[in-house]
């Protein structure tokens, strides 16, 4: 068998595959439901109308979009320098923290100038992050995969050491959880009594600048250059390394807005439990977009879909809510051979 | 002054160095299944899922009554088998090696932790069942310090030592061996010779994938006795950096997991003399920190194997 490169797909083809690999994971969560003997078409039914069925429906999947479209976002812009950056859950947290130390009394602000403060340290938090392994791999060509993966972990337990020490709120009756946001940093909510905050209209802006900086700068062609073959760029003269650490700035900070917006927009103060894989979810999230910028909202919103959903029919029929992780494992796999399948012509001999 | 005393005196317990023996045997099981992978020039960033599915599968195959051997072998083929699924996407449809890793690891994770919550829907602490014990070799056991922690350990332990010979054996002994480091290498060279690439690549990451599922196993089936989540919990990662400090070699894999392990048994015990005074976290943070740091330190001088993360497309020019 091999690949053949296509001058271009035939339409019946663009359309005939998507569809494809939508019915592979359809047919594998099918496979999944009947197995925990739950009647199929009634479980996606309630899969359907959980995720978008009603206006609660739409704000909570909404709410759950605005992570991943950060984390979808930072996982976009680094692919495609080929900086993988699978460290967004780490960078995600690190924004968290810079949000709560600054946002929960120590800075006395209004508003208007607390709000954006919190956002930008988180940003710079989480660029902080990346620039360490973007470093060590133009200095020191250290695999960036293995040291961002690595620091998730790190991460993760120096939240859980500030959470027992310096952040823990005297206030939280021994639970390990940082005292709450102060009104005036919070991201205000967009619908009284809902959940959804504005914390989704920076995401959108995000995207929007993410996609100016993509298709309308230097910057942004610099990026998909180094990405598209490193060595021919270093020949044009673009400083490769200086675009990778740019690149690992703005991946790194869009990941660690993320926290801030969980923080101060959802959650109201740093957890252990504030992020259930987001920083996994984006890479997804971004693969699925085809790392678009304004593509990653649109399967951010899907991905959110997918695991509101299976909340709903997890809770309506009883099969285990991992399925939604099956879902979207699978949906990732099947999307990247479809889209091969539309580049390439395989030949059997 | 005593603090000290105590630190240093943790290194002569007996116990801490069968505690290193048995923390390293999932690592050397991982590192050894990576390093196959990548000398056949596949990058394998599924081991984290494919070990928590070896984790699963060979204890829930246990728990429905197969005997021990038994589960080790289906969460073998269980390895295999997904690792099959990322040699095909990298392999012959040449995939972003990278990606199709992280998509394996999510999925097999992700399987895994929908597998057990089928079984048991309602359960807060897992059931137990009777995991491998301790077999004693005669006479070697009897070596004061090393005896006891080398040679009075599970069989899968065993195993793993058998392990890195055979696979050492084979990659320096055999032309089998030669035909993976070839593709691994040069992979036009290997075509040239007659080999054929991709069926030696796609063979490579299964019996790879398979050694990391054993590696997961290991876990529920004679470390611990149950699954739980999160309880591979980064190992396979750390595998990945551990290949690169055993600059791709079999021989250095056994060292840098055993070397690996000794540091992780003594912060354990080294919590409980100084733990009054350092917050847990940051002994649970050393394991990570080393691995970066030992990729640090030798990146300046492991080279990995030349077509590694290069998908080899026949009759393409590079």
């Amino acid at each position: 068998m091999r690949l053949e490169p296509r001058d271009h797909a035939p339409a019946w083809l663009s359309a005939c595959v998507p569809i494809g690999a939508v019915l592979v994971t359809v047919a594998l969560s099918a496979g999944l439901i009947a197995l925990a003997g739950a009647p199929i078409f009634r479980a996606f039914r309630l899969m359907f109308d959980g995720a978008v069925g009603s206006g609660f429906a739409i704000n909570e999947t909404l709410t759950r979009a605005t992570p991943l479209i950060f984390t979808g976002l930072a996982a976009a812009i680094a692919f495609r320098a080929r900086l993988w950056n699978i460290g967004a859950e780490g960078q995600l947290y690190m924004g968290a923290v810079a949000a709560t130390v600054l946002g929960t009394g120590a800075i006395d602000w209004p508003p208007t100038l607390l709000m954006p403060l919190l956002l930008i340290a988180g940003a710079l938090a989480g660029a902080a992050m990346l620039a360490g392994p973007a470093l060590l791999k133009t200095k020191l060509g250290v695999d960036e995969v293995v040291t961002t993966l690595l620091l998730n972990f790190i991460v993760v337990l120096f939240v859980g050491l500030l959470l027992e020490g310096p952040l823990k709120d005297p206030m939280g009756l021994g639970w390990p959880q940082a005292a709450p946001i102060v009104p005036e940093g919070e991201l205000v909510k967009l619908a009284t009594g809902k959940r959804l905050h504005a914390g989704f209209l920076v995401a959108l802006a995000m995207a929007l600048a993410a996609w100016v900086i993509d298709a309308r700068s230097t910057l942004g062609f610099r990026i998909r250059a180094v990405g598209l073959n490193a060595t021919a760029s270093r020949f044009a003269g673009i400083g490769v390394d200086r675009t990778l650490l740019w690149t690992a700035l703005l991946s790194g900070g869009i990941a660690g807005m993320a926290g801030v917006s969980e923080v101060a927009g959802l959650k109201g103060n740093l957890t252990l439990d504030l992020s259930p894989g987001f920083g996994y979810g984006g890479i997804v999230v971004a693969m699925l977009a085809r790392l678009h910028p304004l593509g990653v909202i649109a399967t951010a919103i899907f991905v959110a879909g997918v695991f509101v959903g299976a909340d709903a029919m997890s809770r309506g029929v009883g099969v285990p809510s991992y399925i939604a992780d099956v879902i979207v494992a699978a949906s990732l796999l099947t999307m990247l051979v479809a889209l091969l399948l539309l580049r390439y012509r395989l030949r059997w001999r | 002054m005593t603090a000290l005393h105590d630190a240093l005196e943790i290194l002569i317990q007996t116990s801490l160095w069968i505690a290193a023996v048995r923390i390293a045997t999932p690592l050397i099981f991982g590192t050894l299944g990576e390093l196959v992978c990548e000398r056949a020039g596949v990058l394998n960033l599924g081991i984290e899922g494919i070990m928590v599915l070896g984790a699963l599968v060979g204890w829930l195959a246990v728990h429905q009554g197969s005997d021990l051997w038994t589960g080790v072998l289906l969460a073998a083929l269980a390895g295999a088998a997904f690792g099959l699924l990322h040699g095909v996407l990298t392999v012959p449809l040449a995939l972003s090696q990278h990606v199709a890793g992280i998509g394996i690891t999510l999925l097999a994770t992700s399987l895994s932790y929908f597998g057990y919550r089928l079984a048991f829907p309602q359960i807060t602490t897992p059931p137990r069942i009777l995991p491998f014990t301790p077999v004693a070799i005669p006479v070697l056991s009897e070596i004061p310090i090393l005896g006891p922690a080398f040679f009075v350990q599970t069989p899968l332990t065993y195993l793993a030592f058998g392990a890195v010979t055979v696979v050492a054996w084979v990659l320096y002994r055999t032309p089998l061996g030669l035909a993976v480091r070839m593709v691994g290498e040069n992979p036009e060279a290997a075509e040239a010779q007659g080999i054929d690439v991709v069926r030696v690549r796609l063979g490579a990451v299964a019996i790879g994938s398979a050694l990391m599922a054993i590696g997961g196993a290991f876990l529920t089936m004679s470390a611990f006795d149950a699954f739980y989540f999160n309880m591979v919990n980064g190992r396979g990662w750390i595998c990945i950096a551990l290949v690169v400090f055993a600059r791709w070699t079999p021989g250095r894999a056994l060292f840098g997991a055993l070397l690996f392990a000794a540091f992780d048994a003594y912060q354990l015990r080294l919590q409980q003399v100084i733990g009054g005074v350092v917050p847990y976290q940051i002994f649970l943070m050393l394991p990570y920190a080393l691995s970066i740091l030992a990729l640090i330190v030798m990146s300046r001088r492991a080279t990995h194997p030349r077509a590694l993360m290069l998908p080899y497309v026949r009759g393409d020019r590079r």
